[in-house]
């Protein structure tokens, strides 16, 4: 069974090729955006840290900044 | 109706969605897996190579989709202004061009068993290559002017799409305009598919698991252009 699935009548390397290209793929392509989106994430939070007290709570009225600080979800 | 669009109203629920998104992948990709590398019958005549279309042809339809998405949200974008939806096609592009760079690998690899060659200049194939380079054009034209005149770069990357959209039905019909290697179209919307269930079950359960991770990097993606916007916003402060 399982040298069936490995090697699928001479195929096997071909199709597994086929699928570990793709999945590589989806992997890297995951995490550069992942990390493009913890790197600008990171550049407000440190931007709006160096804000004084009026600018932040001017900055904090907006629904979309307010957001963006309390989603602690990195994904 | 676009107000609805608005990106302070909608990042609510794109911030929170990427996580349920992700865990749904993963289930569908599981059960997609599992159907087309063990569940899934071999072909009478390709023999177990035909499971490479299980990742093969779900790509080469997102690919096509996402293209098409983004031709439309340009054009409706460019006429009516509405610069949100240019961030959408912008958000779309990166998950389009890999699925096109992975219908070209994973299609070159199934080439060799099948045809004996792991590249030919067959029509299907050129086709999807020129779309492959329209991607390429309009990530460059981001990056080149994305941080200049946004008027400029909404231009450029339309007509890129427009120019580019054109490929698409040529992709579709090149098989049946011009005598390929490619085999024609064995699922038909309006026709009977010939495709037999135990093959296309697993094809769709493919297609969806491929379409949920586009849409969880588009929204990843998405989610980062709405914080640059918001940092430069903060730099005016």
């Amino acid at each position: 069974m399982i040298n069936e699935i490995l090697f699928m009548n001479g195929y096997g390397f071909y199709v597994w090729s086929a699928f570990i290209f793709t999945l590589l793929s989806f992997a890297t392509l995951y995490v550069v955006t992942k990390i493009q989106y913890i790197r600008e994430k990171n550049k407000f939070i440190a931007k709006f840290g160096n804000l004084n007290s009026e600018r932040a709570a001017f900055a904090k009225s907006q629904n979309i900044n307010r957001e963006i600080l309390s989603n602690t979800s990195n994904i | 109706m676009f107000k609805f669009f608005e990106p302070n109203k909608i990042f609510f629920i794109t911030s929170k969605a990427p996580k349920y998104i992700f865990l749904l992948f993963i289930i569908v990709l599981s059960i997609g897996l599992t159907e087309a590398l063990i569940l899934s019958p071999e072909d009478y005549k390709q023999s177990h190579s035909v499971r490479i279309m299980y990742v093969h042809v779900p790509a080469a339809w997102i690919t096509l989709g996402i293209f098409s998405s983004m031709t439309l949200l340009s054009i409706i974008g460019y006429i009516f202004k509405i610069k949100n939806f240019f961030l959408i096609s912008k958000s779309l592009a990166p998950s389009g061009f890999v699925f096109n760079i992975i219908a070209l690998v994973t299609g070159s690899i199934w080439g060799k068993p099948t045809w004996g060659t792991w590249w030919a200049w067959d029509a299907r194939i050129t086709s999807m290559l020129i779309l492959a380079l329209f991607y390429i054009m309009y990530l460059l034209a981001w990056k080149i002017y994305g941080n200049k005149d946004k008027e400029v770069v909404f231009k450029i990357t339309s007509i890129i799409t427009i120019l580019g959209i054109v490929n698409v039905p040529i992709i579709k019909y090149s098989v049946d305009w011009w005598n390929t290697l490619h085999q024609p179209a064995s699922i038909n919307i309006l026709s009977k598919s010939s495709i037999h269930v135990s093959m296309l079950f697993p094809l769709l359960i493919m297609t969806a698991a491929f379409a949920l991770f586009s849409l969880l990097i588009f929204l990843m993606k998405y989610n980062t252009e709405l914080i640059k916007i918001k940092n430069k916003g903060l730099d005016r402060l």
